[in-house]
C-alpha cells in the first residue's frame, strides 16, 4: 500500500481516539453507578480521571494537526481526521458531564436520602448505550450503526422532559427534598447532554463514512447539472 | 473574455495506441479547470487536443467534437487560427534564449505581422503586467535576454508571451513542476487573477495545486475521464472509488 507512514498515523489516531472513548464512557458509567450506590469513591475516581481525558484530548488534537500539516490528506482521509477532531472534542465534554454528575452525587450524599419519582438508572442505561454504540459505529466505520444512535436521542430527550416535570412537581409538593430533587434534575440534564454528544459523534461518523452532513436535518446540495463524464459510475 | 470549451466523445490515438477514450468534458468559460491523474492517463493528450497540438505528432490522430465558443476546432478552422485563440504554457519555461524580454513577449505579435511600435509597446507592457512580471523587468526590457531570468520569472515571461496575442483560453501543462514554492505561489496567484479574463485549463500532478487554483477538476485514468465535478467535491467527497483511491495516495 502506498503512503505507509500516513496509514500508520491514521491507525494510531484511531487507536488513541478509541482509548479516549473508553475513558469517557467509563467516566459516565462510574458517575451513574455512583448515583445509584451513593458511592463517593466512584465520584472521586471520576474527578481524578478527568485529567487523563483532558490530556488525551490534547494529544489527539496535536496528532491530527500534524497529520493535516504534514500529509495533506484528501477525501475520506481528510473527512476521517476532521471527524476525529470533532469526536475528540465531544468525548472531552462527555468527560466534563461525568464530572458534573459526580459533583451532584457528592452533594446528594451529604443530604438525607430521598425517594424521588425519577428513574435516573434507566436514563443512564439508555445514555451509556448511545455512547457505546456511537463508538462502535466509529470502530466499525458503519454509518447504519451511527444512524441508529441518532434515533435514540429522542427517547432520551423524552426521559429528560418527564424527569423535569415530575421533579418540579416534587419540589412544589415536598419542599424538604427540593435540593435532592434539584440535584437529580441537574443529573438528568447532564445525561441528556451526554446523549447529545453521542449524537454528534454519530453524525461525525456518518460524515466520515458517507461524506454527508446530516447535522440539523439540512438537505444536501443538489448535483451540478453541467457535469458530464465519459463513463458511468 | 474567455470562452467555454465543449468536448464531446473525444478519442485520440498515437499510432495504434488509443490514448483517450470517449471523453466528454466541458470547460466552463472564465474559470480554472484542473485535469489530474497518474502519469500516462491522457491528461496532457486531452489538453493538446483542445488546441490541435496533438496532431503535430507523427501518426497521432483524434476524433470527436471540440467547440471553443462558436468555433468548431476540428471542422473547417485552420489549426493556426485555433492556436492563436488558445495560448499554451508548458512544464519547462521555454523563452527564446537569444531574444530580449521585450522581443520574447512581442514575438507572437510580430509573427502575425504587427509592426506598429506604439501598439507593440502597449501590448508588451499590458502582458507583462497581467503576468505579474512588469515591476521586476520594466527597467531591463531590452537589455536582458529571456534566458537571464530566474525559472519562475521565465515561466511568467512565457505566460506574458502567450497572453500578448490575446487568447481566449490559456492551457497550462504542469506550469509549476519545475518551480520553487515562492514562484509556484506567484503563478497560482496569477491563475486566480487571469481567470477573470481568460478560460484556464491546468494539467497538474500536484493535487494541492489543483485544489488551490481550480473551481472544477476532472480525474483521468487509463485514457478515460472517471469523474468531473466542482473541485471541492472531488477533493472532499469524490463519487468514484478510483478517484478517491488516487487522491488519497492509495495508488498512482
Amino acid at each position: 500500500m502506498a503512503r505507509t507512514r500516513f496509514q500508520q498515523g491514521l491507525d494510531e489516531l484511531r487507536a488513541r481516539l478509541l482509548r479516549m472513548g473508553g475513558l469517557a464512557e467509563q467516566a459516565v458509567d462510574r458517575a451513574c453507578q455512583a448515583y445509584i450506590d451513593r458511592d463517593l469513591t466512584r465520584c472521586q475516581m471520576v474527578l481524578e480521571n478527568e485529567s487523563h481525558i483532558n490530556l488525551a484530548e490534547r494529544e489527539i488534537d496535536e496528532m491530527a494537526f500534524d497529520l493535516l500539516a504534514m500529509q495533506q490528506p484528501m477525501a475520506v482521509d481528510l473527512r476521517f481526521i476532521l471527524a476525529v477532531t470533532k469526536i475528540n472534542s465531544d468525548l472531552e465534554r462527555v468527560g466534563d458531564q461525568a464530572v458534573n454528575i459526580a459533583e451532584r452525587v457528592m452533594d446528594m450524599v451529604e443530604l438525607d436520602k430521598a425517594e424521588l419519582p425519577v428513574d435516573i438508572a434507566r436514563m443512564a442505561a439508555a445514555v451509556s448505550a448511545m455512547v457505546r454504540r456511537a463508538l462502535e459505529s466509529f470502530i466499525e466505520g458503519k454509518a447504519e450503526l451511527a444512524q441508529a444512535v441518532l434515533e435514540m436521542d429522542n427517547v432520551v430527550d423524552r426521559m429528560r422532559d418527564e424527569a423535569f416535570i415530575t421533579l418540579v412537581k416534587t419540589m412544589n409538593e415536598r419542599p424538604a427534598v427540593t435540593r435532592q430533587a434539584l440535584d437529580a434534575l441537574l443529573i438528568a440534564r447532564n445525561l441528556e447532554r451526554v446523549a447529545d454528544h453521542a449524537t454528534n459523534i454519530a453524525e461525525d461518523v456518518i460524515f466520515w463514512v458517507r461524506g454527508a452532513d446530516v447535522r440539523h436535518n439540512v438537505a444536501p446540495e443538489p448535483p451540478l447539472p453541467q457535469t458530464s463524464v465519459g463513463e458511468p459510475h | 473574455m474567455g470562452v467555454g470549451i465543449k468536448v464531446e466523445h473525444l478519442n485520440a490515438w498515437f499510432g495504434n495506441t488509443q490514448a483517450l477514450h470517449d471523453i466528454s468534458m466541458d470547460v466552463p468559460a472564465n474559470h480554472a479547470t484542473a485535469v489530474i491523474g497518474p502519469s500516462g492517463c491522457g491528461k496532457s493528450t486531452y489538453v493538446r487536443c483542445l488546441n490541435r497540438m496533438h496532431e503535430t505528432i507523427p501518426e497521432a490522430r483524434a476524433t470527436g467534437k471540440v467547440r471553443m465558443g462558436e468555433v468548431d476546432v476540428y471542422n473547417g478552422t485552420p489549426a493556426v487560427q485555433i492556436r492563436r485563440r488558445i495560448g499554451m504554457v508548458f512544464q519547462k519555461p521555454n523563452p527564446f534564449p537569444t531574444m530580449s524580454i521585450y522581443d520574447n513577449v512581442a514575438a507572437g505579435l510580430k509573427l502575425n505581422g504587427y509592426r506598429d511600435r506604439r501598439r507593440l509597446d502597449e501590448t508588451v507592457e499590458r502582458s507583462l503586467k497581467l503576468s505579474a512580471l512588469w515591476e521586476e523587468v520594466k527597467d531591463t526590457l531590452r537589455k536582458k535576454s529571456g534566458a537571464s531570468l530566474s525559472g519562475g520569472q521565465q515561466q511568467r515571461l512565457c505566460i506574458a508571451r502567450a497572453l500578448a496575442v490575446e487568447p481566449e483560453v490559456l492551457l497550462m501543462d504542469e506550469p509549476c513542476s519545475a518551480l520553487d514554492p515562492i514562484s509556484t505561489g506567484k503563478i497560482e496567484e496569477l491563475i486566480f487573477q487571469l481567470k477573470e479574463k481568460f478560460t484556464i485549463v491546468i494539467v497538474t500532478h500536484n493535487m494541492q495545486q489543483a485544489s488551490r487554483v481550480a473551481e472544477f477538476t476532472g480525474f483521468f485514468l487509463l485514457g478515460k475521464l472517471i469523474e468531473f465535478d466542482k473541485t471541492e467535491k472531488i477533493f472532499t467527497t469524490p463519487s468514484d472509488k478510483r478517484t478517491e483511491d488516487y487522491i488519497t495516495g492509495r495508488f498512482g
